[in-house]
This record gives structure tokens, sequence and C-alpha cells, in this order.
């Protein structure tokens, strides 16, 4: 499962910054999940839940930014907001899109002690 | 140094963190080295576990905000980025081969190894979650194999890779062919510092799979389009396919082929010796660099 393997990621993620930021236990963790991402956010929290447990974000909340996917199009030289990667442009129905948005998957910021 | 949000929020106390008392005395222990808990070797095939490392402090005090800011994927990407560094050095053009499980990528592989052994070196390794049949059926060909057992994972990771070429090493001015997971989804965001994913896509399977799996698409340089020897007893549009997978990825190469039947496969060949011969020429460039550098530092005395 994607989502597995990424909950991992975040976790060992939160072990190294545990080190570097001098803290013991995470009580929110703010994730920023771009639209064109194939994360599903409810199956991130769903596994983030399940994994948390005996590490140092037990117990902690998990806030889901979602942001808009984003592409420029050649054809008409501008940025367009673009729903899912195969669309074409909702400007000109160009299909020279070159995604510059909404694939993000970052830890944006925690809530520790 | 405090690197606490600019996010403006008074309620948060701002401590600085190296003035934090923690009561408990910091001694818990971090001592793990970034390797999977429960990995261990088993004579020429690598096993991994997965799961985090665990840590469990209790701690007492004020909560603060840090700002992270940074990619769920960042530590693997490192890793790739070494990766890349390495196999560059050595002039070994990796390619990450990738595809739905009995898309054809083993089938693929012995019959290009097979093909390829006798012009330069190549080697595999062979990513599966439990079995290491597919190496087997390399090494049965002559051709040097490395199987990774991912376990629960249901991708290669650039940790893996890492230890893999370590364990596996290929020769300088090489080809390794990496046969990932048989997943279309996770290996498209691991990186393992190849030069070029190649997306494998079996006429059995459905049309519109680029439109499914968008990422492994967009990620792919190469995509094959396989078993068209099947093609006369399908009802598959490869016109339509091939339109939804350059809709995804304009830049993507395509080639159609069979490893069973073996038409197609002299354009993959030729793919790979251009992509080969890139390699080399940037390599010998570089080496020729470090010689005049070494000349200029001995004609100076
Ligand atoms: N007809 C036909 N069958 C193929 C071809 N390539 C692979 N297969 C079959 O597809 C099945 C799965 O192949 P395999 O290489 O194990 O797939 P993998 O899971 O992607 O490694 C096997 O039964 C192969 O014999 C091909 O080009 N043509
Ligand atoms: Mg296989
Ligand atoms: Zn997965
Ligand atoms: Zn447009």
């Amino acid at each position: 499962m994607h989502e597995m393997s990424l909950t991992e990621g975040i976790l060992q993620m939160l072990e190294d910054q545990a080190k570097a930021q001098a803290f013991s236990r995470v009580l929110t963790i703010w994730l920023e999940i771009g639209e064109l991402s194939t994360v599903d956010p409810d199956a991130l929290t769903f596994c983030f839940e399940a994994l948390r447990s005996g590490t140092l974000a037990d117990g902690a909340r998990v806030e889901i930014i979602r942001l808009p996917g984003q592409a420029f199009c050649m054809d008409c030289a501008r940025t367009v907001r673009l729903a899912q990667r195969y669309d074409s442009c909702p400007d000109c129905g160009g299909d020279s899109l070159q995604v510059t948005g909404g694939d993000e998957m970052r830890v944006k910021e925690l809530e520790v002690e | 140094m405090c690197t606490v949000c600019g996010c403006g929020s008074e309620t948060h106390s701002h401590d600085h963190p190296h003035d934090h008392d923690h009561g408990h005395g910091h001694g818990h222990d971090h001592d793990h080295d970034h390797d999977h808990d429960h990995d261990h070797d088993h004579g020429r095939d690598l096993h991994f576990g997965t799961g985090p490392a665990r840590a469990h402090v209790p701690g007492m005090t004020q909560s603060r905000l840090v700002s992270i800011e940074q990619d769920i994927l960042a530590h693997n990407d490192a890793l790739a980025a070494e990766n890349r560094e390495i196999l560059r050095d050595k002039g070994i053009l990796a390619l990450n081969l990738v595809s739905s499980p009995g898309s054809g990528k083993t089938t693929l592989l012995c019959r290009t190894a097979g093909d390829l052994k006798g012009r330069f070196a190549v080697s595999v390794i062979e990513g599966d979650q439990q079995t290491s049949f597919d190496a087997d059926r390399i090494r049965a060909i002559g051709v040097p194999a490395l199987q990774v057992n991912t376990g629960k994972g249901c991708h290669l990771d650039a940790q893996m890779v890492r230890r893999a070429i370590d364990k596996l090493a290929p020769a300088d001015d090489s080809v390794l062919f990496i046969e990932n997971v048989g997943n279309l989804v996770c290996p498209a965001g691991f990186d393992l510092g190849e030069a070029a994913k190649v997306v494998i896509l079996s006429v059995t399977e459905g049309e519109d799979k680029p439109l499914k799996y968008p990422d492994m698409f967009a990620a792919a340089k190469v995509l094959l389009l396989t078993k068209t020897d099947l093609l006369p007893h399908l009802s598959f549009d490869v016109e339509r396919c091939l339109g939804y997978a350059r809709k995804i990825n304009p830049a993507l190469a395509v080639m159609r082929l069979s490893a069973t039947g073996g038409e197609g496969l002299e354009a993959w060949y030729d793919w790979i010796a251009e992509r080969r011969r890139q390699v080399l020429a940037a390599r010998a460039a570089a080496l020729e660099a470090k010689l005049d550098a070494v000349r200029n530092a001995l004609n100076r005395g």
C-alpha cells in the first residue's frame, strides 16, 4: 500500500528532525498534499494513525492541507488550474501542459514538545 | 539554531531547542544507522524487512511549532542522488523497469540480457516481495543477478538499490537493469538513481492504464508496449493507448515489441546502446578532465 511506505518515510523524517531540532514528541503534523499527487489524504491519515503508536508521534493529530493542481499552458502561455493530470487546458483546450504545482507531498510544520 | 516557524501564532512558545530542559536527560538511543531494522543477508540475495525505527520518549515540555518544509521523499531522493553519482562515475547505465505484475518484465530482461551480454557487460537487480525466482531465471542465462526481497515493501527504494549495487558490483561501463516490484504506483515516486524509468505495458492490459497511473507514465522516459504477438487475438486499440500515454507525457519514447516472438527488440536494443554511448562519452570526458588536471599539476612541477 502506497500510503504505508509514505507514512514510514514521514515517521523516519520525524525521528531525524527530533534529533536535529531537539524535540521528543509530536503533537500535530501538517502535511501539504497536492491534488495531482497519487496520495489519497484519507488513506494517508488512516495509515498514519495505524503506524504512529509507539513512535514519538504516538497520538499525534494529522492536518492535511490540499494544494491545487496547476500547469503552465504553452499554447496560451499562462498558468492554469488543472484538476487532473490528463486534463486539457481549461482555457484553450490545448494539450501542451507542464505541471507546475499540485504534485507536492511535504511535511510542512510540526507542533512538538 | 532555532528554526521555529514564521506563522506568527503567539499561542505557542518558541523556545530555543537547546535551552530545552529535558528531564529524561536525552538518553534515548538513536544509534540505528538509517538501515531498515530487520535486514539480513541470505547468501547472494538481500532481504529487507520494513518499518521505521521506533523511539519512545515521554516529554514534559511546552509545545512549540517547528517548520519542516521537507518533501516526504527527501531522504530517498538524497540517497538516489548518491547512487546516480556512483553510477555516473563508473559509467554504468542503470534502467529501472516498472510495470504491473505479469506484464513481462522478467521475460523481457532474460531475452534482453541474453541478447546483449555478448556486446557489453550486463547485470540485473531483481526486486520482488518474496521469492528469488526471477533472479534465478536471469542467472540461468549466465548473467549476474541479485535478488532484493522487499518484504512488505511494494517498491524498491534508493537504499536497497545502493546495497544491491555494493553487493553485485556491476562492471564499469556496463548496463544495469533493475526490475522493480510489480506495481505502477509507488515506484513512480521512489527515485533509485537510475538514468531512466522504463514502463512496460502489455497488450493484455487495459488501454487506459496510462490514465489510471498518470504519475508513472509521467515519470518514465520510455514505454515498451509488450506481448504484441498476442494482438491478433485481442481487441486492444494500440493507437488509443499510445494517445493516452502521449497525452500524459509528450516526450515519452515508445516502442512495441514481443519478448517471446522477438519482433521490435532491435529498436529497444538500439535505444539502450545509444543511451550507453551517452553515459560512456560523459565518463570519458570526465576522466579526460581529471587526466588534464593531473598533467597540469605534473607540468607545474
Ligand atoms: N505472448 C507473450 N507472453 C509473454 C511475453 N512476455 C512475457 N510473457 C508472459 O507473461 C507472463 C508474465 O511474465 P513475467 O516476465 O514473469 O512478468 P513480470 O511479472 O512483469 O516479471 C509469463 O507467462 C510470460 O511468459 C510476450 O512478449 N508475449
Ligand atoms: Mg518478474
Ligand atoms: Zn505501494
Ligand atoms: Zn491553454
